[in-house]
Protein backbone atom coordinates (compact mmCIF):
# COMPACT_ATOMS: atom_id res chain seq x y z
CA UNK A 1 0.00 0.00 0.00
CA UNK A 2 2.78 2.07 -0.80
CA UNK A 3 0.52 4.97 -2.47
CA UNK A 4 -1.05 5.27 0.94
CA UNK A 5 1.72 6.17 2.58
CA UNK A 6 3.04 8.53 -0.39
CA UNK A 7 -0.28 10.55 0.05
CA UNK A 8 0.40 10.53 3.85
CA UNK A 9 4.09 11.95 3.55
CA UNK A 10 2.77 14.22 1.49
CA UNK A 11 -0.10 15.32 3.72
CA UNK A 12 2.74 15.35 6.43
CA UNK A 13 5.36 17.26 4.64
CA UNK A 14 4.27 19.55 2.50
CA UNK A 15 2.40 21.69 5.28
CA UNK A 16 5.64 21.51 7.12
CA UNK A 17 7.09 23.12 4.22
CA UNK A 18 4.27 24.94 3.58
CA UNK A 19 5.30 26.12 7.57
CA UNK A 20 8.77 26.89 6.82
CA UNK A 21 8.23 28.93 3.90
CA UNK A 22 5.72 31.26 5.47
CA UNK A 23 7.98 31.76 8.68
CA UNK A 24 10.34 33.18 6.16
CA UNK A 25 8.17 35.68 4.27
CA UNK A 26 6.20 38.51 5.45
CA UNK A 27 2.69 39.10 5.17
CA UNK A 28 1.76 36.07 4.18
CA UNK A 29 -2.23 34.38 3.59
CA UNK A 30 -3.09 38.11 4.12
CA UNK A 31 -0.63 39.86 1.73
CA UNK A 32 -1.15 38.98 -2.34
CA UNK A 33 2.77 39.66 -2.50
CA UNK A 34 4.72 38.28 0.25
CA UNK A 35 8.09 39.63 0.69
CA UNK A 36 11.49 36.81 1.56
CA UNK A 37 12.44 38.42 4.42
CA UNK A 38 15.13 35.78 6.05
CA UNK A 39 15.20 35.04 9.85
CA UNK A 40 13.55 38.15 10.70
CA UNK A 41 10.16 36.90 11.92
CA UNK A 42 12.30 34.64 14.15
CA UNK A 43 14.71 37.40 15.51
CA UNK A 44 11.04 39.11 16.05
CA UNK A 45 10.28 36.68 18.25
CA UNK A 46 12.99 35.13 20.15
CA UNK A 47 13.02 39.26 21.11
CA UNK A 48 9.38 39.21 22.32
CA UNK A 49 8.44 39.80 25.58
CA UNK A 50 5.09 37.20 25.09
CA UNK A 51 7.09 34.60 23.42
CA UNK A 52 9.93 34.64 26.51
CA UNK A 53 6.96 34.65 28.96
CA UNK A 54 5.30 32.02 26.86
CA UNK A 55 8.55 29.73 26.39
CA UNK A 56 8.91 29.58 30.13
CA UNK A 57 5.70 29.03 31.12
CA UNK A 58 5.20 26.03 29.21
CA UNK A 59 8.90 24.90 30.28
CA UNK A 60 7.66 25.24 33.77
CA UNK A 61 4.25 23.35 32.35
CA UNK A 62 5.69 20.53 30.77
CA UNK A 63 8.55 19.62 33.40
CA UNK A 64 6.51 19.87 36.51
CA UNK A 65 3.66 18.26 34.54
CA UNK A 66 5.39 15.27 33.74
CA UNK A 67 7.11 15.22 37.50
CA UNK A 68 3.97 14.79 38.91
CA UNK A 69 2.50 12.16 36.55
CA UNK A 70 5.44 10.05 37.22
CA UNK A 71 5.21 9.87 40.86
CA UNK A 72 1.35 9.97 40.98
CA UNK A 73 1.42 7.45 38.53
CA UNK A 74 4.21 5.48 40.52
CA UNK A 75 2.84 5.72 43.44
CA UNK A 76 -0.56 4.71 42.32
CA UNK A 77 1.05 1.58 40.47
CA UNK A 78 2.93 0.21 43.70
CA UNK A 79 -0.05 0.47 45.68
CA UNK A 80 -1.89 -1.33 43.02
CA UNK A 81 0.88 -3.97 42.50
CA UNK A 82 1.24 -4.41 46.57
CA UNK A 83 0.75 -8.38 47.23
CA UNK A 84 -1.25 -7.17 50.41
CA UNK A 85 -4.71 -6.15 48.76
CA UNK A 86 -6.60 -9.41 47.17
CA UNK A 87 -7.03 -9.26 43.44
CA UNK A 88 -10.93 -7.99 42.70
CA UNK A 89 -10.41 -5.05 45.22
CA UNK A 90 -6.95 -4.24 42.78
CA UNK A 91 -9.36 -4.78 39.47
CA UNK A 92 -12.10 -2.47 41.04
CA UNK A 93 -9.61 0.29 42.29
CA UNK A 94 -7.40 0.02 38.76
CA UNK A 95 -10.55 0.47 36.67
CA UNK A 96 -11.63 4.01 39.01
CA UNK A 97 -8.11 5.11 39.33
CA UNK A 98 -7.75 5.38 34.93
CA UNK A 99 -11.07 7.03 35.18
CA UNK A 100 -9.67 10.56 35.07
CA UNK A 101 -7.41 9.87 31.50
CA UNK A 102 -10.93 9.59 29.99
CA UNK A 103 -12.24 12.76 29.96
CA UNK A 104 -11.52 15.07 26.49
CA UNK A 105 -9.48 18.15 27.42
CA UNK A 106 -12.48 20.48 27.76
CA UNK A 107 -14.77 18.54 29.65
CA UNK A 108 -11.45 18.08 32.30
CA UNK A 109 -11.68 21.67 31.98
CA UNK A 110 -15.12 22.11 33.25
CA UNK A 111 -15.34 19.94 35.77
CA UNK A 112 -12.24 22.21 37.21
CA UNK A 113 -13.65 25.08 36.76
CA UNK A 114 -16.84 24.03 38.72
CA UNK A 115 -14.59 22.52 41.32
CA UNK A 116 -11.74 25.61 41.49
CA UNK A 117 -14.51 27.92 41.50
CA UNK A 118 -14.30 31.11 43.95
CA UNK A 119 -17.14 29.96 45.21
CA UNK A 120 -16.79 25.92 45.13
CA UNK A 121 -16.21 23.11 46.76
CA UNK A 122 -12.70 23.25 46.99
CA UNK A 123 -12.15 26.67 48.75
CA UNK A 124 -15.27 25.53 50.85
CA UNK A 125 -13.55 22.35 51.74
CA UNK A 126 -10.22 24.51 52.52
CA UNK A 127 -12.05 27.15 54.82
CA UNK A 128 -13.79 24.53 56.95
CA UNK A 129 -10.34 22.86 57.43
CA UNK A 130 -8.78 26.23 58.25
CA UNK A 131 -6.77 26.27 55.28
CA UNK A 132 -7.60 28.82 53.77
CA UNK A 133 -9.12 32.44 55.29
CA UNK A 134 -10.92 33.35 52.14
CA UNK A 135 -12.19 32.15 48.58
CA UNK A 136 -9.22 32.46 46.77
CA UNK A 137 -9.43 32.62 43.04
CA UNK A 138 -7.82 29.11 41.57
CA UNK A 139 -7.65 29.95 37.39
CA UNK A 140 -7.80 34.48 37.62
CA UNK A 141 -4.64 35.12 40.23
CA UNK A 142 -2.23 35.41 37.90
CA UNK A 143 0.40 34.08 40.73
CA UNK A 144 -1.67 30.96 40.88
CA UNK A 145 -3.42 29.91 37.57
CA UNK A 146 0.23 28.31 36.18
CA UNK A 147 0.05 25.84 38.88
CA UNK A 148 -3.67 25.50 39.30
CA UNK A 149 -3.59 24.67 35.33
CA UNK A 150 -0.31 22.41 36.61
CA UNK A 151 -2.68 20.78 39.04
CA UNK A 152 -5.41 20.05 36.59
CA UNK A 153 -2.95 18.80 34.21
CA UNK A 154 -1.33 15.98 36.58
CA UNK A 155 -5.28 14.82 37.48
CA UNK A 156 -5.81 14.33 33.65
CA UNK A 157 -2.64 12.30 32.59
CA UNK A 158 -1.01 10.23 35.78
CA UNK A 159 -3.44 7.30 34.65
CA UNK A 160 -1.14 6.46 31.46
CA UNK A 161 2.20 6.65 33.44
CA UNK A 162 0.09 4.41 35.74
CA UNK A 163 -1.36 1.55 33.17
CA UNK A 164 2.33 1.28 31.74
CA UNK A 165 4.33 1.16 35.08
CA UNK A 166 1.54 -1.56 36.32
CA UNK A 167 2.47 -3.69 33.39
CA UNK A 168 6.34 -3.04 33.40
CA UNK A 169 6.22 -4.01 37.27
CA UNK A 170 3.76 -6.94 36.28
CA UNK A 171 6.71 -8.12 33.72
CA UNK A 172 9.07 -8.70 37.01
CA UNK A 173 10.02 -12.17 37.25
CA UNK A 174 8.81 -12.77 41.29
CA UNK A 175 12.24 -14.99 41.25
CA UNK A 176 13.90 -11.67 41.31
CA UNK A 177 12.36 -10.04 44.24
CA UNK A 178 12.63 -14.09 46.20
CA UNK A 179 16.15 -14.00 45.87
CA UNK A 180 16.77 -10.41 47.21
CA UNK A 181 14.49 -11.23 50.72
CA UNK A 182 16.84 -14.04 51.07
CA UNK A 183 19.78 -11.99 50.88
CA UNK A 184 17.90 -10.05 53.49
CA UNK A 185 16.98 -7.28 51.28
CA UNK A 186 14.40 -4.85 52.67
CA UNK A 187 11.29 -3.14 51.04
CA UNK A 188 13.61 0.19 49.72
CA UNK A 189 16.38 -1.89 48.67
CA UNK A 190 13.97 -4.12 46.52
CA UNK A 191 12.28 -1.10 45.27
CA UNK A 192 15.78 0.54 44.44
CA UNK A 193 17.63 -2.21 43.20
CA UNK A 194 14.91 -4.34 41.10
CA UNK A 195 11.50 -2.53 40.34
CA UNK A 196 13.13 0.77 39.31
CA UNK A 197 16.09 -0.75 37.09
CA UNK A 198 13.41 -2.69 35.67
CA UNK A 199 10.90 0.21 34.80
CA UNK A 200 13.67 3.13 33.56
CA UNK A 201 12.67 2.04 29.94
CA UNK A 202 9.38 2.69 30.12
CA UNK A 203 9.52 5.71 31.72
CA UNK A 204 11.84 7.32 29.91
CA UNK A 205 9.73 6.08 26.72
CA UNK A 206 6.73 7.67 28.65
CA UNK A 207 8.34 11.02 29.78
CA UNK A 208 9.28 11.64 26.43
CA UNK A 209 6.69 11.19 24.88
CA UNK A 210 4.88 13.43 27.33
CA UNK A 211 7.34 15.91 26.74
CA UNK A 212 6.14 16.11 22.96
CA UNK A 213 2.24 15.76 23.79
CA UNK A 214 2.07 18.27 27.06
CA UNK A 215 4.24 21.02 25.83
CA UNK A 216 1.40 20.58 22.24
CA UNK A 217 -1.22 20.80 24.71
CA UNK A 218 -4.30 23.61 23.61
CA UNK A 219 -7.55 23.00 24.91
CA UNK A 220 -6.81 22.50 28.64
CA UNK A 221 -5.32 26.04 28.68
CA UNK A 222 -7.47 27.62 26.03
CA UNK A 223 -10.44 26.24 28.45
CA UNK A 224 -9.51 27.10 31.50
CA UNK A 225 -7.52 29.91 31.57
CA UNK A 226 -6.94 31.25 27.89
CA UNK A 227 -3.27 32.13 28.60
CA UNK A 228 -4.70 34.75 30.84
CA UNK A 229 -5.28 36.77 33.53
CA UNK A 230 -2.47 38.63 31.86
CA UNK A 231 0.33 35.93 29.94
CA UNK A 232 0.49 34.57 33.49
CA UNK A 233 -0.27 30.45 31.71
CA UNK A 234 0.19 32.08 27.86
CA UNK A 235 1.45 28.88 25.96
CA UNK A 236 3.14 28.43 23.57
CA UNK A 237 0.71 26.60 21.51
CA UNK A 238 -2.00 29.16 22.91
CA UNK A 239 0.14 32.16 21.68
CA UNK A 240 0.80 30.64 18.65
CA UNK A 241 -2.78 30.05 17.90
CA UNK A 242 -3.35 33.41 18.50
CA UNK A 243 -0.84 35.20 16.62
CA UNK A 244 -2.34 33.58 13.58
CA UNK A 245 -5.95 33.58 14.54
CA UNK A 246 -6.82 36.68 16.27
CA UNK A 247 -4.26 38.41 15.30
CA UNK A 248 -4.14 37.31 11.76
CA UNK A 249 -0.02 37.62 11.63
CA UNK A 250 0.25 33.91 10.46
CA UNK A 251 4.24 35.06 9.33
CA UNK A 252 5.05 35.47 13.11
CA UNK A 253 2.61 32.64 14.19
CA UNK A 254 4.33 30.49 11.35
CA UNK A 255 7.92 31.11 12.91
CA UNK A 256 6.35 29.90 16.34
CA UNK A 257 5.09 27.37 14.99
CA UNK A 258 8.46 26.42 13.55
CA UNK A 259 9.96 26.57 16.63
CA UNK A 260 8.16 24.67 18.60
CA UNK A 261 8.06 22.32 15.30
CA UNK A 262 12.42 22.01 15.56
CA UNK A 263 12.35 21.15 19.73
CA UNK A 264 9.56 18.44 19.31
CA UNK A 265 11.07 16.75 16.60
CA UNK A 266 14.87 17.39 18.90
CA UNK A 267 12.62 15.36 21.62
CA UNK A 268 11.62 12.93 18.79
CA UNK A 269 15.30 11.69 17.69
CA UNK A 270 16.02 11.78 21.14
CA UNK A 271 13.51 8.83 21.85
CA UNK A 272 14.31 7.19 18.45
CA UNK A 273 17.62 7.05 19.68
CA UNK A 274 16.86 5.57 23.37
CA UNK A 275 14.50 2.98 21.57
CA UNK A 276 17.38 2.41 19.76
CA UNK A 277 19.94 1.22 21.57
CA UNK A 278 17.68 -0.23 24.48
CA UNK A 279 16.29 -2.70 21.07
CA UNK A 280 20.53 -3.28 20.80
CA UNK A 281 20.67 -3.72 24.44
CA UNK A 282 17.28 -6.48 24.66
CA UNK A 283 15.73 -4.30 27.29
CA UNK A 284 12.33 -4.98 28.08
CA UNK B 1 11.30 -11.02 65.97
CA UNK B 2 8.28 -12.43 64.69
CA UNK B 3 5.66 -9.79 66.75
CA UNK B 4 8.10 -6.28 65.61
CA UNK B 5 7.60 -8.07 61.46
CA UNK B 6 4.29 -8.74 62.17
CA UNK B 7 3.44 -5.28 63.38
CA UNK B 8 5.70 -4.03 60.65
CA UNK B 9 3.94 -5.47 58.34
CA UNK B 10 0.51 -4.16 59.57
CA UNK B 11 1.95 -0.87 59.07
CA UNK B 12 2.72 -1.71 55.79
CA UNK B 13 -1.19 -2.76 55.26
CA UNK B 14 -2.01 0.17 56.60
CA UNK B 15 0.02 2.69 54.37
CA UNK B 16 -1.25 0.87 51.61
CA UNK B 17 -4.89 0.80 52.41
CA UNK B 18 -4.81 4.80 53.43
CA UNK B 19 -2.91 5.68 50.18
CA UNK B 20 -5.51 3.22 48.06
CA UNK B 21 -8.27 5.63 49.39
CA UNK B 22 -6.73 8.85 48.80
CA UNK B 23 -6.29 7.98 45.97
CA UNK B 24 -10.25 6.90 45.18
CA UNK B 25 -11.05 10.55 46.16
CA UNK B 26 -8.40 11.94 44.22
CA UNK B 27 -9.32 10.10 41.32
CA UNK B 28 -12.94 9.22 41.99
CA UNK B 29 -14.38 12.95 43.68
CA UNK B 30 -14.13 15.11 40.81
CA UNK B 31 -16.13 12.68 38.49
CA UNK B 32 -18.65 12.10 40.97
CA UNK B 33 -19.29 15.88 41.70
CA UNK B 34 -19.75 16.17 37.76
CA UNK B 35 -21.79 13.36 37.86
CA UNK B 36 -24.24 14.58 41.11
CA UNK B 37 -23.92 18.64 39.68
CA UNK B 38 -25.64 17.50 36.38
CA UNK B 39 -28.40 16.16 38.75
CA UNK B 40 -29.03 19.45 40.37
CA UNK B 41 -30.96 22.38 39.78
CA UNK B 42 -28.76 25.37 38.71
CA UNK B 43 -29.77 26.99 42.17
CA UNK B 44 -28.62 23.95 44.28
CA UNK B 45 -25.05 23.55 42.58
CA UNK B 46 -23.29 26.21 45.01
CA UNK B 47 -25.14 25.86 47.85
CA UNK B 48 -23.70 26.00 51.36
CA UNK B 49 -22.77 23.90 52.81
CA UNK B 50 -22.59 21.93 49.85
CA UNK B 51 -23.52 18.43 48.91
CA UNK B 52 -22.51 15.63 46.93
CA UNK B 53 -25.66 14.25 46.40
CA UNK B 54 -28.62 16.77 45.91
CA UNK B 55 -31.20 17.52 47.95
CA UNK B 56 -33.90 16.65 44.90
CA UNK B 57 -32.38 14.85 42.52
CA UNK B 58 -34.01 16.78 39.07
CA UNK B 59 -33.31 15.64 35.07
CA UNK B 60 -34.07 19.59 34.21
CA UNK B 61 -30.29 19.89 32.81
CA UNK B 62 -30.78 16.81 30.27
CA UNK B 63 -34.42 17.75 29.17
CA UNK B 64 -33.15 21.05 28.47
CA UNK B 65 -30.35 19.44 26.20
CA UNK B 66 -32.79 17.27 24.60
CA UNK B 67 -35.03 20.14 23.57
CA UNK B 68 -32.26 22.37 22.61
CA UNK B 69 -31.71 21.95 18.34
CA UNK B 70 -28.28 23.54 18.70
CA UNK B 71 -27.22 21.57 21.43
CA UNK B 72 -28.38 18.32 19.73
CA UNK B 73 -26.79 19.20 16.56
CA UNK B 74 -23.08 19.20 18.41
CA UNK B 75 -23.66 16.11 19.58
CA UNK B 76 -25.12 15.09 15.74
CA UNK B 77 -21.84 16.62 13.96
CA UNK B 78 -19.65 15.37 16.63
CA UNK B 79 -21.09 11.33 15.82
CA UNK B 80 -21.03 11.53 12.34
CA UNK B 81 -17.14 12.79 11.85
CA UNK B 82 -16.42 10.58 14.81
CA UNK B 83 -17.89 7.37 12.87
CA UNK B 84 -16.69 8.80 9.54
CA UNK B 85 -13.21 8.61 10.07
CA UNK B 86 -13.51 5.48 11.94
CA UNK B 87 -15.09 3.85 8.71
CA UNK B 88 -12.88 5.39 6.23
CA UNK B 89 -9.68 4.69 8.90
CA UNK B 90 -10.51 1.18 9.21
CA UNK B 91 -11.26 0.37 5.99
CA UNK B 92 -7.92 1.91 4.63
CA UNK B 93 -5.66 0.40 7.25
CA UNK B 94 -7.14 -2.63 7.25
CA UNK B 95 -6.13 -2.60 3.42
CA UNK B 96 -2.38 -0.96 3.97
CA UNK B 97 -1.99 -3.09 7.15
CA UNK B 98 -2.66 -6.25 5.35
CA UNK B 99 -0.47 -5.53 2.32
CA UNK B 100 2.71 -4.46 4.85
CA UNK B 101 2.20 -7.44 6.67
CA UNK B 102 2.30 -9.46 3.53
CA UNK B 103 4.23 -7.69 0.97
CA UNK B 104 7.17 -5.08 1.23
CA UNK B 105 9.21 -5.83 3.80
CA UNK B 106 11.76 -2.92 2.83
CA UNK B 107 8.95 -0.02 4.14
CA UNK B 108 8.68 -1.98 7.64
CA UNK B 109 11.67 -1.24 8.71
CA UNK B 110 10.90 2.98 8.37
CA UNK B 111 7.73 2.08 9.31
CA UNK B 112 7.69 2.92 12.73
CA UNK B 113 10.20 5.94 12.38
CA UNK B 114 7.57 7.29 10.43
CA UNK B 115 4.88 7.10 12.91
CA UNK B 116 7.09 8.28 15.32
CA UNK B 117 7.54 11.26 13.65
CA UNK B 118 3.91 12.03 12.77
CA UNK B 119 3.44 11.81 16.38
CA UNK B 120 6.08 14.67 17.56
CA UNK B 121 4.73 17.16 14.95
CA UNK B 122 2.86 19.82 16.87
CA UNK B 123 -0.58 19.80 15.91
CA UNK B 124 -0.31 24.19 15.93
CA UNK B 125 2.46 24.14 13.26
CA UNK B 126 0.20 21.77 10.70
CA UNK B 127 -3.19 23.99 11.58
CA UNK B 128 -1.96 27.22 9.43
CA UNK B 129 -0.85 25.24 6.41
CA UNK B 130 -4.09 22.81 6.67
CA UNK B 131 -6.54 26.50 7.36
CA UNK B 132 -4.72 27.49 4.16
CA UNK B 133 -5.51 24.19 1.80
CA UNK B 134 -8.73 23.50 3.52
CA UNK B 135 -10.32 26.86 2.81
CA UNK B 136 -8.73 26.67 -0.50
CA UNK B 137 -10.37 23.24 -1.53
CA UNK B 138 -13.38 24.76 -0.41
CA UNK B 139 -14.07 22.17 2.82
CA UNK B 140 -13.63 25.16 5.13
CA UNK B 141 -17.08 24.84 8.15
CA UNK B 142 -17.82 20.97 6.36
CA UNK B 143 -18.05 17.55 7.37
CA UNK B 144 -15.44 17.07 5.14
CA UNK B 145 -12.26 19.06 5.81
CA UNK B 146 -12.73 17.64 9.67
CA UNK B 147 -12.86 14.03 8.25
CA UNK B 148 -10.10 14.74 6.03
CA UNK B 149 -7.99 16.17 8.58
CA UNK B 150 -8.69 13.95 10.89
CA UNK B 151 -7.51 11.08 9.12
CA UNK B 152 -4.40 12.37 8.33
CA UNK B 153 -3.89 12.26 11.89
CA UNK B 154 -5.80 8.39 12.80
CA UNK B 155 -4.14 7.17 9.64
CA UNK B 156 -0.44 6.64 10.38
CA UNK B 157 -1.06 4.92 13.74
CA UNK B 158 -4.16 2.45 12.40
CA UNK B 159 -2.22 1.32 9.50
CA UNK B 160 0.94 0.43 12.17
CA UNK B 161 -1.51 -1.32 14.92
CA UNK B 162 -3.30 -3.10 11.54
CA UNK B 163 0.18 -4.73 10.25
CA UNK B 164 1.37 -5.88 14.00
CA UNK B 165 -2.18 -7.85 14.13
CA UNK B 166 -1.60 -9.11 11.11
CA UNK B 167 1.98 -10.18 11.44
CA UNK B 168 0.29 -11.96 15.00
CA UNK B 169 -1.58 -14.33 12.13
CA UNK B 170 0.11 -17.00 10.14
CA UNK B 171 1.20 -16.52 6.34
CA UNK B 172 -0.56 -20.39 6.18
CA UNK B 173 -4.05 -19.41 6.85
CA UNK B 174 -3.94 -16.51 3.94
CA UNK B 175 -2.26 -18.28 1.89
CA UNK B 176 -4.77 -21.61 2.13
CA UNK B 177 -7.31 -19.16 0.57
CA UNK B 178 -5.26 -18.61 -2.48
CA UNK B 179 -4.28 -22.31 -2.89
CA UNK B 180 -8.29 -22.72 -3.27
CA UNK B 181 -8.03 -20.47 -5.57
CA UNK B 182 -9.51 -17.22 -3.63
CA UNK B 183 -8.26 -13.75 -4.03
CA UNK B 184 -6.31 -11.43 -2.43
CA UNK B 185 -9.29 -9.50 -1.00
CA UNK B 186 -10.68 -12.84 -0.26
CA UNK B 187 -8.25 -13.84 1.96
CA UNK B 188 -8.27 -10.74 4.05
CA UNK B 189 -11.94 -10.51 4.20
CA UNK B 190 -12.64 -14.18 5.09
CA UNK B 191 -9.62 -14.94 7.01
CA UNK B 192 -7.54 -12.40 8.46
CA UNK B 193 -10.16 -9.71 9.51
CA UNK B 194 -12.50 -12.84 11.53
CA UNK B 195 -9.48 -13.75 13.13
CA UNK B 196 -8.03 -10.12 13.89
CA UNK B 197 -10.96 -8.50 15.36
CA UNK B 198 -9.65 -7.59 18.49
CA UNK B 199 -6.52 -5.30 16.54
CA UNK B 200 -10.22 -3.97 14.63
CA UNK B 201 -11.65 -2.93 17.89
CA UNK B 202 -8.63 -1.21 19.29
CA UNK B 203 -7.98 0.45 16.20
CA UNK B 204 -11.87 1.55 15.93
CA UNK B 205 -11.77 2.74 19.54
CA UNK B 206 -8.20 4.24 18.77
CA UNK B 207 -9.73 6.46 15.95
CA UNK B 208 -13.09 7.56 17.20
CA UNK B 209 -11.88 8.50 20.35
CA UNK B 210 -9.03 10.87 18.62
CA UNK B 211 -11.62 12.02 16.50
CA UNK B 212 -14.30 12.42 19.50
CA UNK B 213 -11.90 14.77 21.10
CA UNK B 214 -10.14 16.64 19.25
CA UNK B 215 -10.35 19.93 19.70
CA UNK B 216 -7.92 22.56 17.76
CA UNK B 217 -8.65 21.81 14.06
CA UNK B 218 -12.29 21.60 14.86
CA UNK B 219 -12.66 25.36 16.69
CA UNK B 220 -10.26 26.61 13.61
CA UNK B 221 -11.79 25.09 10.53
CA UNK B 222 -15.38 24.93 11.56
CA UNK B 223 -16.80 28.58 12.18
CA UNK B 224 -20.98 28.67 12.29
CA UNK B 225 -22.65 27.14 15.17
CA UNK B 226 -24.41 24.23 13.18
CA UNK B 227 -21.18 22.16 12.26
CA UNK B 228 -19.49 22.47 15.64
CA UNK B 229 -18.73 19.60 17.76
CA UNK B 230 -19.33 18.64 21.14
CA UNK B 231 -15.95 20.03 22.74
CA UNK B 232 -16.49 23.35 20.89
CA UNK B 233 -20.02 23.38 21.44
CA UNK B 234 -18.66 23.19 25.45
CA UNK B 235 -16.43 26.16 24.64
CA UNK B 236 -19.25 28.21 23.34
CA UNK B 237 -22.10 27.14 26.12
CA UNK B 238 -18.75 28.47 28.29
CA UNK B 239 -18.91 31.48 27.36
CA UNK B 240 -22.75 31.69 26.77
CA UNK B 241 -24.55 30.31 29.82
CA UNK B 242 -21.39 30.94 32.33
CA UNK B 243 -23.98 29.89 35.21
CA UNK B 244 -25.81 27.23 33.49
CA UNK B 245 -23.56 24.51 35.54
CA UNK B 246 -25.94 21.84 35.68
CA UNK B 247 -26.35 22.35 31.84
CA UNK B 248 -22.45 22.18 31.62
CA UNK B 249 -21.96 19.20 33.63
CA UNK B 250 -25.31 17.09 32.00
CA UNK B 251 -23.54 18.55 28.43
CA UNK B 252 -20.23 16.96 29.69
CA UNK B 253 -21.80 13.82 30.90
CA UNK B 254 -23.33 13.06 27.67
CA UNK B 255 -20.01 13.93 25.76
CA UNK B 256 -18.47 11.42 27.67
CA UNK B 257 -20.75 8.73 26.97
CA UNK B 258 -19.09 7.20 24.28
CA UNK B 259 -15.81 6.94 26.17
CA UNK B 260 -17.27 5.85 28.95
CA UNK B 261 -19.42 3.00 26.98
CA UNK B 262 -16.41 1.74 25.17
CA UNK B 263 -14.32 1.20 28.53
CA UNK B 264 -17.02 -0.25 30.70
CA UNK B 265 -17.92 -2.56 27.54
CA UNK B 266 -14.40 -3.79 26.56
CA UNK B 267 -12.07 -2.19 28.94
CA UNK B 268 -9.25 -4.43 27.40
CA UNK B 269 -9.78 -3.06 23.61
CA UNK B 270 -10.12 0.76 25.25
CA UNK B 271 -6.64 0.15 26.88
CA UNK B 272 -4.90 -0.99 24.09
CA UNK B 273 -6.15 1.73 22.09
CA UNK B 274 -5.00 4.29 24.51
CA UNK B 275 -1.84 2.88 25.23
CA UNK B 276 -0.80 2.23 21.70
CA UNK B 277 1.20 5.02 21.66
CA UNK B 278 3.63 4.44 24.35
CA UNK B 279 4.23 0.74 23.63
CA UNK B 280 7.08 -0.63 21.15
CA UNK B 281 5.17 -3.38 18.52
Amino acid sequence: MAPTYVLLALLMVLPMVMVVRFALMDNVIVNRDPVFVGASNFLRLLGDRTFQISLGNTLYFTVMSIAFHLLIGLAFALLLNSSLIDPLLRGVLRAVYIVPWMFTATITAVIWRLLLNPVGIVNFTLQALNIAAANIEWFSSSTLALHALTFVNVWAGYPFYMVSLLAGMQGIPDELYEAAKIDGADNVQRFRHITLPHLTPIIVSIAMLDFIWTMHLFPLVWMTTGGGPGRSTEMLATFTYKLAFTTFDFSLASASAVIILIVSIAVALLYIRYQRASDERGAP
Amino acid sequence: MTVTLHRKRRTMALITYLGLAAGLLYAGFPVLWMLFSSLKSNLEIFAVPPRLIPREITFGAYRAIFSDRVKLRFFLNSYVVATAVTLLTLVVATLAGYSLSRHSFKLKRHLSLFIISTQAIPPITLLIPYFGLIVALGLYDTYFGLIFTYMVFTLPYAILMMTGYFNTVPRELDEAVRVDGGSDLLALWRVLVPVSIPGVVATGVYTFLLAWNEFLFALTLTRTTEMRTVPIGIQQLMGQHAFEWNQMMAMSMLGSVPILGVYLVAQRYFLAGMTAGSVKS
